[in-house]
């Protein structure tokens, strides 16, 4: 790659997951559904997700979008998928702050090997109008979780 | 590849902000259809305003709020003489297009309950016509217009190529339309419509004719005497002035006969607590302390364009938008949303790019200083109409040169590079 500063924010792991995303595929068997959309950009994701035992026992996704949303989804799915809801959202959590940092997020080696492949994210915080396409799968997936949750007894 | 008197790089060294770099690159500033640069002359106008003549308009009577005042008031005529206005009563500021389309549509609805302006009431049977090409501003309030009186919202076809379906232009404007509301030059697609088939099809059928003219009056001499229309929105931060300023212009017999939008100070004639009577036009349109600074500003944008003449800028950009069409056409997965052929057109030129989102198109040509728009360009029914969620835009203005557009299709081509 050239030395371009930007293009290192499109390194190989966001590029790698927009053309080849996990966990596209929309779930037969679900608890719930949610649908997500940016306003600002056109990206849009419908996510399901099936719940068992307090766990995601399987996650599925379509979208359209930026490679940011995109590859954001598909680097989500990897990650929580197979968790508890409660270490899901604590992801989340982490995934959130770190863009919300606008850049100056300094990530612990605990918090880095949690987020796995969405590190490769961190670049994108310093610049707030692509924070939301990174954001966007992670968000539907915490609202289709909270979904579960209170369809419970 | 310009006319003479036109001379880019003199006219680039009267726009500061072009020195500029972005992220170590000399700034490629395509993006003037979303807003345009200002020149020093409008930076000093508004400067020379707030450090020597601050005061407020119509009311003080001493010396500053005199001047304030004239400069305020000489704005008017100055934007009254650039579109060739019948009389300066003829021009109302307000804050951009989108008020003062939002003005015309609750005016109309405000006609409903005021004596005196049967002639704007509309209803249940009466339609309201627009184009799917319309910006967001000229085509919501004209849904809420229709949702609030019951009168039925229509709209003109677009074909593949970005242009109105002309066969359409018959049956959709008929004896039951009363208000045709249109984009002069399309935001999203560069186009240019057939303003003079319109007006004589609407006037035919009695209807009213508004045209949404805010990336028209920049780029390409506006007469609305000539063109015949009934009223005209505009913006003043396209056309090189600041933000905060727009123009509504109507005819004045028109005006004088629509009921006020905004109501407050200086909009009044006498007020008493049994009812209050309204200020001529356009007074009457301009309640509250209006944008002095920005109007002022958009006299001297006025000023700036008028000498260098607005034959002289369409020339200029016409041939950039030949020069881009030709040259964007040779960038291997590179589609234009729009007219193809620099026929009709303005510079501004949509695309889209094979495999690439049109976020990613902008953020990595940001990186190459090159300033594009990326999005539905708020004429999300073009993009569905398209069957595209997106477009990247780039967009030229007076200062463009084609060593940007250069910048851009190679800039593109890399950004192609970086996804391939």
């Amino acid at each position: 790659m050239s030395g371009l500063s930007m293009e290192s924010m499109y390194q190989e792991i966001i590029l790698d997951h927009y053309k080849h995303p996990h966990h596209r595929v929309l779930l037969e068997d679900f608890d719930a559904e949610v649908h997500h959309v940016n306003p600002t950009c056109g990206d849009e994701v419908t996510l399901r997700v099936q719940v068992r035992d307090g766990a995601i026992a399987a996650l599925g996704w379509q979208g359209e979008g930026c490679s940011i949303s995109q590859a954001s989804t598909s680097v989500m799915s990897d990650l929580v998928v197979g968790k508890d809801i409660a270490s899901a959202l604590a992801l989340q959590e982490l995934f959130l702050g770190l863009m919300q940092s606008k850049g100056s997020a300094h990530l612990g080696d605990e918090d880095a090997d949690a987020l796995e492949d969405a590190v490769a994210f961190e670049g994108v915080a310093k610049y707030p109008a692509r924070v939301k396409c990174a954001l966007l799968g992670w968000m539907a997936m915490k609202g289709a979780v909270a979904q579960t949750e209170g369809a419970r007894p | 590849m310009t006319s003479s008197a036109f001379d880019v790089e003199a006219i680039r060294k009267d726009f500061p902000i072009l020195t500029r770099e972005v992220h170590g690159r000399p700034l490629v500033y395509l993006d003037s259809a979303n807003t345009s640069h200002k020149p020093r002359a409008v930076l000093d106008a508004i400067e020379d305003f707030y450090a020597a003549h601050n005061s407020n308009v119509a009311r003080a009577v001493h010396t500053l709020g005199s001047e304030a005042t004239t400069l305020f008031e000489a704005s008017r005529d100055k934007v009254a003489a650039f579109i060739n206005a019948a009389s300066r009563e003829e021009i109302v500021f307000t804050k951009n297009s989108s008020e003062a389309l939002n003005l015309i549509a609750y005016s109309i609805s405000n006609a409903t309950t005021t004596p005196g302006a049967e002639r704007f009431r509309i209803g249940p049977g009466d339609e309201i016509v627009v184009t799917e090409m319309e910006h967001h501003s000229n085509l919501v309030p004209w849904q809420l217009l229709a949702q609030r009186t019951g009168a039925t919202f229509r709209w003109l076809p677009i074909d593949d190529d970005g242009r109105l379906v002309e066969s359409s232009i018959d049956e959709i404007i008929n004896e039951r339309t009363k208000i045709v509301s249109f984009v002069h030059q399309s935001n999203a697609l560069g186009t240019v419509n057939p303003v003079a088939r319109l007006v004589e099809r609407a006037h035919a059928v009695g209807a009213l004719v508004v045209l949404d003219a805010s990336q028209s009056v920049p780029h390409m001499p506006v007469d609305v005497q000539a063109l015949g229309i009934d009223l005209m929105a505009f913006t003043g931060h396209k056309m090189y002035g600041p933000t905060g300023v727009g123009v509504l212009w109507g005819r004045y017999d028109l005006l004088a006969e629509m009921p006020p939008f905004l109501a407050g100070g200086e909009m009044i004639e006498t007020v008493d607590m049994a009812g209050t009577t309204y200020a001529l036009p356009p007074h009457r349109f301009e309640a509250g302390t209006p944008m002095i600074a920005e109007a002022i500003g958009l006299g001297a944008a006025v000023d700036y364009l008028t000498a260098i003449g607005m034959d002289a800028v369409h020339d200029h950009e016409q041939a950039l938008t030949a020069y881009a069409l030709e040259a964007m056409a040779t960038v291997p997965g590179l589609r234009i949303i729009g007219p193809d052929q620099p026929v009709d057109r303005g510079a501004t030129i949509s695309f889209a790019l094979k495999g690439v989102h049109p976020h990613d198109v902008s953020q990595l040509l940001d990186e190459q200083g090159i300033a594009v728009r990326a999005g539905h360009h708020c004429a999300r029914p073009v993009c569905v109409r398209y069957g595209i969620a997106a477009t990247t835009r780039a967009s030229f203005g007076i200062y463009t040169t084609t060593a940007e557009i250069d910048a851009l299709v190679a800039g593109v081509a890399r950004v192609s590079e970086v996804f391939a």
